[in-house]
């Protein structure tokens, strides 16, 4: 009976670890690891992307309510101004609860950097690092580098030109080639390393690329200028605060994958 | 460590169920219990950096919680010790601060260097680095931690760095000035710019 049991407990064990693990890798897509040259490569140097499973969708209202619910201590009124800034869930109605303003699969919006980061690790995942997300953001919907196609830049240009993206519901842009939907066209995303970005020494300040404010500073340029909306991206990340919290900034996450 | 060496130690101690705290905070069942431990143990406000909770090591290779600094006037860098252009610059800042603090107010400041460099700056060689530009008093503390919390505190402190190549770093050049509840009061950006302003906050915070 006892040995019994003993197998029972296991095989319950097993079935909850093996669905939490199910659970974790769910609505991911594999994202095939390469090399590319991003925006503010060294000298047109190579970054090799390793392999990783990325979320297909953005953090939805409904997901971030859920995690308000397990973790209290994000909600607005508990969050500490050290990692949230006083926009965070600014257009939410209460508390807890978005109200009946927001669409509950609409992207969240208004959240840190801290609390995006914190979201993603008590998913067991992490978020992108900026290589990651530009990675897999080159992509349209048939091949993994559309950065050379006049349309796919187009497209995102006129999306930041777009009032009120946010608004739309998660899924509602192009599901790219790996199978990511909305990289482009809805929200911005916060990244893991967005404070890698050295465009100035304060974007926020307007200063110029100077020596005085960077070791290595000359070795920061633009490869690819052509990349408009790439610049975009990196001049807005470069502007940020890790307390930030934006209307049109919000995150995914991403996964390492597991060596068997 | 001086004389909060001993204080540390206690501190520790009483910081194990925060620690906890930390390491299950991501489990299933955050407690109110647990929450509310946080919030009876500390008078820590919003905005102070003590709310965070990485673990560093020193440069005589002790493991340092950022909180158990609490009481002293922080003034911190991140710099890497491979750093050939701006970071000897930024040391020498640091210096001529360190230089300006009267003698009677230099137990209640710690000059902080923290290292965005982690995989390279081991403790010995923080230690070196230390002994190497006569920082070596009790006046000074260089940190190192994992590279996730690396990433973390220069969020805090709004430092941009990136690897650019694998012995050097593009890194922006701030040093901050925390007061004795671990809130920034001051940061002045730049290499070899007037400290007059930086030194006068810390005189004027510093008991």
């Amino acid at each position: 009976m006892n040995s019994f049991s003993k197998i029972i407990t296991v095989l319950v064990f097993g079935a909850v670890v093996s669905t939490h693990s199910l659970a974790q890798s769910e609505n991911m897509v594999l994202i095939k690891g390469g090399v590319y040259i991003p925006l503010y490569g060294v000298d047109s140097t190579a970054v090799t992307v390793d392999s990783f499973l990325m979320d297909v969708y953005p953090v939805s209202n409904n997901n971030y309510l859920t995690f308000l619910q397990k973790f209290p201590e994000w909600k607005r009124s508990k969050a500490k101004r050290l990692f949230a800034d006083g926009n965070y869930l600014i257009n939410w109605e209460g508390d807890g609860n978005m109200g009946s303003q927001l669409l509950p699969d609409a992207p969240i919006t208004n959240v840190s950097w801290f609390a995006a980061k914190k979201y993603c690790e008590c998913q067991g995942k992490r978020l992108p690092t900026v290589d990651e997300w530009e990675y897999a953001a080159m992509a349209d919907e048939n091949s993994p580098d559309a950065r050379k196609t006049p349309s796919y830049n187009q497209m995102i240009l006129d999306w930041y030109e777009a009032p009120r993206s946010f608004d739309k519901t998660i899924g509602s842009t192009f599901k790219n080639y790996w199978g990511v939907y909305d990289l482009h066209g809805l929200v911005w995303e916060w990244t893991q390393d967005f404070n890698s970005v050295l465009i100035s020494g304060e974007s926020r300040k307007d200063v110029d690329k100077d020596s005085n404010l960077f070791c290595g500073s000359a070795a920061v340029g633009a490869s690819d200028l052509m990349n408009y909306a790439a610049f975009m991206r990196y001049a807005f990340r470069g502007s940020l605060k890790a307390n930030y919290s934006v209307k049109n900034l919000g995150f995914r996450c991403v996964k390492d994958i597991q060596i068997e | 460590m001086k004389h909060y060496k001993i204080e540390l130690m206690f501190r520790r101690i009483a910081l194990l169920p925060i620690l906890l705290l930390f390491l299950v905070s991501c489990g299933d069942h955050p407690t109110a219990e647990s929450v509310a431990v946080f919030e009876n143990d500390t008078a820590i406000s919003e905005l102070s950096i003590y709310n965070l909770p990485s673990v560093w090591t020193t440069q005589n290779n002790e493991e340092i919680e950022l909180k158990e600094l609490q009481g002293n006037v922080l003034v911190m860098v991140m710099i890497y010790t491979s750093c050939q252009a701006a970071c000897p610059r930024l040391v020498a800042d640091m210096r001529a601060i360190e230089a300006q603090i009267p003698k009677t107010k230099k137990d209640n400041v710690t000059l902080i260097l923290v290292s965005i460099d982690p995989l390279t700056d081991t403790p010995q060689r923080l230690k070196d680095f230390a002994i190497t530009n006569d920082m070596d008093s009790p006046s000074w503390l260089f940190l190192t931690g994992s590279e996730e919390d690396t990433r973390e505190f220069a969020a805090v402190l709004a430092v941009s760095y990136k690897k650019i190549s694998p012995m050097d770093f593009s890194h922006s050049n701030i040093i901050s000035v925390f007061n004795q509840k671990g809130e920034l009061v001051h940061q002045k950006e730049g290499l070899g710019v007037n400290n007059e302003e930086t030194v006068e906050k810390i005189i004027e915070l510093a008991h």
